[in-house]
């Protein structure tokens, strides 16, 4: 066990990865990420080509090329980034390059925000990359190494991004158990893709034009490896708790089978509502949390199963999407719908621009809940102005 | 391997695409990777090159191409590059490969800029080739940052208080020379040759290189098919698009023409220049020759003083 940040972790995963190509452009809270990979580079602890592109745009574009070449390639960023990204990451998806990303959720402009909320992720959602979210340090480097795994298989060939929250879980220190150099060696293997551009006497033509007679089949198989995917990251998870006896589903379940109110929500938030159900339990209230791990693909129909018996939920969101409904809260109305007694919903958003949730705010979720104070309108935790 | 040799063996970038008649990208593409004797691998950014050379299920190239979008085939070059180099040095590759990345104007004088100035800043070794047909052209003719002066396009057009492009053309050459790479050239396809030593000097340079190719549009410049190469001839005749080099920072001006011809000449081979032609806008000729005449003199110092001794 260790004493690392986040950001820490997934430097010390990417090591351990030694992929062959990061290209990386520095923003906050991502670039210690960056930098400590750098440090590894610079003294030949990783024999990786670290390319310090002029923007993330590039930065997306390398690792695309890289990729294609046959290159194992991972790259890092936040907010801005992440959004100067947007047009390639369709590219990386579009094109199945199973390139993995380590995102640390930052606030996007305006106005500019340094910290933490879920809306640069949450932007690029339906951009063709799985996701995964994770509640901590830990959950972020065991995230990370299976990304590469998932990522790669042959039936998914999918980029991945994987998610913590920035300064909270990037910078703040916390215990992290890590594996053995050669273990996640062993786990990842080597990246073996089928076809790639250095390979000259097979020549093929990556990201050719297709128009109304092809690009809606090229899309629908891309949707076919997501479904793919969804499978694949149950197997990993399963041959990732062999090596870890560290045990991940699409979802976490916190005292959730006699829960009569239920949050669900993702990422370090998570924590905070555990300790507030350790408290409530304590005084006999029936209170359990469902967290999202896996994003994309959705795993709605584990959801609907598992919150079925439940009679009420607040889907706590970091994220907006002005104009409508927050995005967890939509996907889990959505999983709902299928069931024939549904569980009432209310939506929350929390936590934009770095605002702290405590454990005060989320007990009064709580109890809203058991008193059944659902509505159709979202609230605002912790918002100036709101009642 | 001689010339004609070079020009006869097996294609790499075969018939059967969409480019106008008269389009000059496959004579150019055809030379070039004619011109090298290794292994190529091609990434091209979003144009006229990519778009009539890919259509899904056929592709004009026998060599490994990618195309990711519009701004970054420098970029994604980049990356490439960054591969073959990590994957040779982990003895997962063994041949000698050569990079060359292609890009229109749009795509490398103005959005592609950035992620091109980028990787020679970094220094990465491959070749880069602009092919300036002088305006966006897959997308119909829009100006560009290479537009020259006066040519009409669809955003800049002829009206009644503007009269096409009001301002002159970037010099994305001598912009590729202030980052100091090993090589820079202006080529043109009027003179095969030249260009085929260029690109041979190009791919053995030690870093990026960059081949600017002066490349005219038989639909948007408007001129019969059949008058590309004499277009081509004529931009140099009249010193509008000198062929010259710039070899580790030394300029060297590969023709010099011995009595240059007017501009108009090769203006009035072209629609685009027709409303400068005309009696009431001949200030603008006499204004757009007056440039070409200060750059020419520009050049030759940058020759003069960058020689050896
Ligand atoms: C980010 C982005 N902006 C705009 C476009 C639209 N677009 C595609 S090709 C093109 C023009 C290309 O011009 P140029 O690079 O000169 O190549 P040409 O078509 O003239 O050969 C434009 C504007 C795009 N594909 N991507
Ligand atoms: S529009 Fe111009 S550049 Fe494009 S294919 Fe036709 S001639 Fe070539
Ligand atoms: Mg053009």
């Amino acid at each position: 066990m260790k004493a690392l940040t986040g950001a820490y972790a997934i430097a010390e995963a990417m090591r351990q990865i030694e992929p062959d190509v990061v290209a990386a452009y520095p923003i906050t809270p991502q670039t210690p990420i960056v930098e400590q990979f750098a440090k590894f580079v610079a003294n030949g602890v990783v024999r990786t080509k670290m390319i310090r592109v002029e923007s993330e745009h590039s930065a997306m574009s390398a690792c695309i090329g890289a990729c294609a070449a046959g290159a194992r390639a991972m790259t890092a960023t936040s907010s801005a980034g992440l959004a100067l990204m947007w047009e390639m990451l369709g590219v990386a998806s579009g094109l199945r390059l199973p390139i993995v990303m380590a995102v640390a959720n930052r606030a996007l402009s305006a106005p500019i925000n340094i910290h933490c909320d879920h809306s640069d992720s949450m932007g690029a959602r339906d951009h063709g990359w799985i996701q995964i979210y994770s509640e901590n340090a830990q959950e972020a480097y065991d995230n990370f190494i299976m990304a590469v795994k998932i990522a790669e298989h042959r039936d998914v060939m999918l980029p991945v991004m994987v998610m913590q929250d920035g300064f909270i879980t990037s910078h703040g220190v916390q215990n992290v158990t890590l594996l053995e150099d050669n273990i996640v060696g062993d786990f990842v293997g080597s990246y073996e893709p089928p076809y790639t551009l250095l390979d000259t006497k097979n020549p093929v033509t990556f990201g050719s034009i297709q128009l109304q007679d092809f690009y809606f089949e090229t899309k629908r198989q891309q949707e076919h490896a997501m479904e793919t995917a969804k499978s694949v990251i149950k197997e990993v998870a399963d041959e990732f708790w062999h090596v870890s006896k560290r045990r991940y589903g699409y979802f976490e379940r916190y005292k959730l089978e006699d829960a009569e109110a239920v949050i669900v929500t993702m990422s370090s938030t998570a924590g905070t509502t555990k300790a507030v159900i350790d408290r409530m339990r304590a005084r006999g209230k029936k209170v359990g949390l469902l967290k999202i791990r896996v994003f994309r693909p959705f795993p709605y129909k584990e959801i609907a199963a598992a919150l079925k018996d439940t009679s009420y939920i607040g889907v706590l969101d970091r994220s907006m999407s002005y104009g409508a409904y927050p995005p967890l809260y939509t996907e889990i109305r959505n999983a709902l719908y299928s069931l024939t007694s549904r569980p009432k919903v209310q939506s929350y958003v929390f936590g934009l621009g770095g605002r702290e949730i405590t454990e005060n705010e989320i007990e009064n979720v709580f109890n809203e809940l058991l008193e059944g104070e659902l509505t159709e309108s979202m609230k605002y935790i912790g918002c100036r102005g709101e009642e | 391997m001689n010339f004609k040799e070079m020009v006869e063996k097996k294609e790499r970038f075969v018939s059967g695409h969409g480019a106008c008649a008269g389009c000059p990208i496959g004579i150019i593409v055809r030379n070039v990777l004619a011109a090298i004797e290794d292994d190529v691998v091609v990434a091209c950014a979003t144009g006229c090159m990519e778009v009539t050379t890919t259509i899904y299920p056929y592709t004009a190239w026998k060599v490994p191409w990618i195309h990711s979008a519009f701004e970054n085939a420098a970029s994604t070059m980049s990356g490439i590059v960054a591969a073959y180099e990590v994957l040779k040095e982990k003895g997962k590759i063994n041949r000698d490969i050569r990079f060359i990345a292609f890009g229109g104007d749009g795509g490398t004088y103005d959005i592609g800029l950035q992620a091109l100035s980028g990787a020679w800043e970094r220094g990465h070794r491959f070749l880069y080739i602009c092919y300036d047909n002088e305006a966006y052209m897959n997308t119909g003719n829009q100006r560009s940052g290479a537009t020259p002066y006066g040519a009409e396009t669809t955003t800049a057009p002829y009206g009644r208080v503007e009269a096409g492009k009001m301002e002159f053309r970037k010099n994305l050459t001598q912009i590729a020379a202030a980052h100091n790479i090993p090589y820079v050239a202006q080529a043109s396809i009027a003179n095969l040759p030249d260009l085929h030593n260029k690109v041979k000097k190009a791919i053995a340079s030690d870093g990026p290189s960059f081949i600017n190719i002066f490349s005219p549009c038989v639909l948007n410049w408007g001129y019969a098919p059949h008058k590309t190469v004499e277009i081509s001839k004529l931009a140099v005749e009249t010193r509008f698009w000198p062929i010259y080099e710039v070899e580790n920072g030394k300029y060297r001006i590969n023709y010099k023409p011995a009595k240059p011809l007017p501009i108009e000449e090769f203006l009035k081979t072209q629609r685009r220049f027709r409303y400068m032609l005309k009696e009431e806008n001949k200030w603008m000729v006499e204004k757009l020759q007056n440039h070409i005449n200060e750059e020419w003199e520009k050049l030759l110092k940058l020759e003069e003083i960058s020689k050896e001794g």
